[in-house]
C-alpha cells in the first residue's frame, strides 16, 4: 500500500507521519509537495499537522489553495482514505471535504499533552482495529482545536455516525461535544486534532496510534490485495 | 485604482474567547458599562480597474479565501484612490 505525505511550506508533522508508516507500519510511503498535480499512484493521502503557509489569515486557509489541493479532493472523490491530523484537519475543514471549522481553543493556549480519547465509532475505516468506546492516550499538540459546527451539521454528523473520536477525560480546547475528529459522511475522509502518529512506537511513550494506520491498511487489503 | 476595505468578524453564533478576555479586562478597569467585545480582522485591498465588477471580484474573495463563512461574516466598503 502507497502512502502519499502532503507537505506544505511550513508542514512540520510530516516527518514523524513518514517514519510511523515507513518504519512502524512498514508500508510504503513518499513525500508529496504543495504544488504536484497528480496523486494518482498513490492509496492513501496524509495531511500532517505544523503551520503551513504560517497558518497566516485562518489555519489551513492558503494551503487550501495550493495545486495539490485538488488532487486530494479527487482522491476523496473516488473514495481513497484521507487522513488529516491537526493542521491537516483544519486544511481539510477549509477546503470543505469535512464539515464545520477549528476555532481558538477556548483558553486561548496552546495545549500541547497526552490526552484520552474516546473511539466512539470504530466502524470506520480508520478505526476497525480498536474496539468500540476502546479508551486510547494520543498527544495533542494545537492552539485553535475547538471544533464548532451548527446545529443543523452537528445533529446530521450524530445521525450519521460521524463522529468518530471525543476527548474522554477532559476537553483542552472547548471543542462543541469533545469532538476530537470527524469522518465525512461516506467515511473515508477523517480528520481529528490529536497525533495517532506520535503515539506508534514505546520510546515515544506510547503506541495507541498505531491501529489507526493498521485499520487503513486492513481495509486497503481487504478491498484490493484479496480480491486481485 | 479602488481601495476596498473588509470587515471580518466572528458569526454571531460562534464564541469570541479573545473578545471576552479582552471584556473582562476593561471591566477590571471599571469600564463595566463595556457589554460586549468581538475581535475580527480588517484587510485593505488596493484593486485596479480590471473590466470585472467589482462587487463580484471582492465577495468572490471573499468567499473562496479571505473569510471562512462557516464561522465568520463580512462586509465591505469600497472607496476611490485619488492620485495626488
Amino acid at each position: 500500500m502507497k502512502f502519499a505525505v502532503i507537505v506544505f511550506p511550513g508542514s512540520n508533522c510530516d516527518l514523524d507521519m513518514y517514519h510511523a508508516i515507513k518504519d512502524e507500519l512498514g508500508e510504503e510511503v513518499e513525500y508529496v509537495w504543495h504544488d504536484e498535480t497528480d496523486l494518482s499512484k498513490f492509496d492513501a493521502i496524509l495531511l500532517p499537522g505544523g503551520f503551513s503557509y504560517g497558518d497566516y489569515l485562518r489555519c489551513g486557509a492558503m494551503a487550501n489553495q495550493s495545486n495539490v489541493m485538488s488532487e486530494v479532493v479527487k482522491a476523496a472523490e473516488a473514495g481513497k482514505p484521507v487522513l488529516g491530523i491537526c493542521n491537516g484537519f483544519q486544511v481539510l475543514t477549509e477546503a470543505g471535504l469535512l464539515p464545520g471549522a477549528l476555532l481558538r481553543n477556548k483558553n486561548l493556549k496552546f495545549m500541547c499533552r497526552t490526552v484520552d480519547l474516546q473511539v466512539v465509532n470504530n466502524e470506520t475505516q480508520f478505526t476497525s482495529q480498536y474496539k468500540k468506546d476502546e479508551v486510547i492516550q494520543i498527544p495533542i499538540a494545537h492552539g485553535e482545536g475547538n471544533y464548532y459546527c451548527d446545529e443543523e451539521t452537528l445533529a446530521s454528523l450524530k445521525a450519521n455516525n460521524q463522529i468518530v473520536f471525543t476527548y474522554a477525560s477532559e476537553n483542552p480546547n472547548g471543542s462543541l461535544e469533545d469532538i476530537a475528529g470527524i469522518v465525512n459522511e461516506k467515511g473515508n475522509v477523517l480528520g481529528m486534532m490529536p497525533h495517532p502518529e506520535r503515539a506508534s512506537n514505546d520510546i515515544m511513550g506510547g503506541t495507541d496510534g498505531l491501529a489507526l494506520f493498521k485499520s487503513i491498511v486492513k481495509q486497503w487489503r481487504e478491498t484490493h490485495v484479496n480480491h486481485a | 485604482m479602488k481601495k476596498v476595505k473588509v470587515y471580518v468578524t466572528l458569526r454571531e453564533s460562534v464564541l469570541d474567547p479573545q473578545g471576552s478576555a479582552v471584556m473582562g479586562a476593561l471591566h477590571s478597569m471599571n469600564y463595566n458599562e463595556v457589554k460586549d467585545v468581538r475581535i475580527g480582522k480588517f484587510l485593505e485591498l488596493q484593486i485596479e480597474e480590471s473590466g470585472r465588477d467589482i462587487d463580484t471580484v471582492v465577495k468572490e474573495m471573499c468567499e473562496k479565501l479571505l473569510t471562512n463563512t462557516v464561522i465568520e461574516d463580512y462586509r465591505y466598503d469600497v472607496e476611490e484612490v485619488t492620485s495626488k
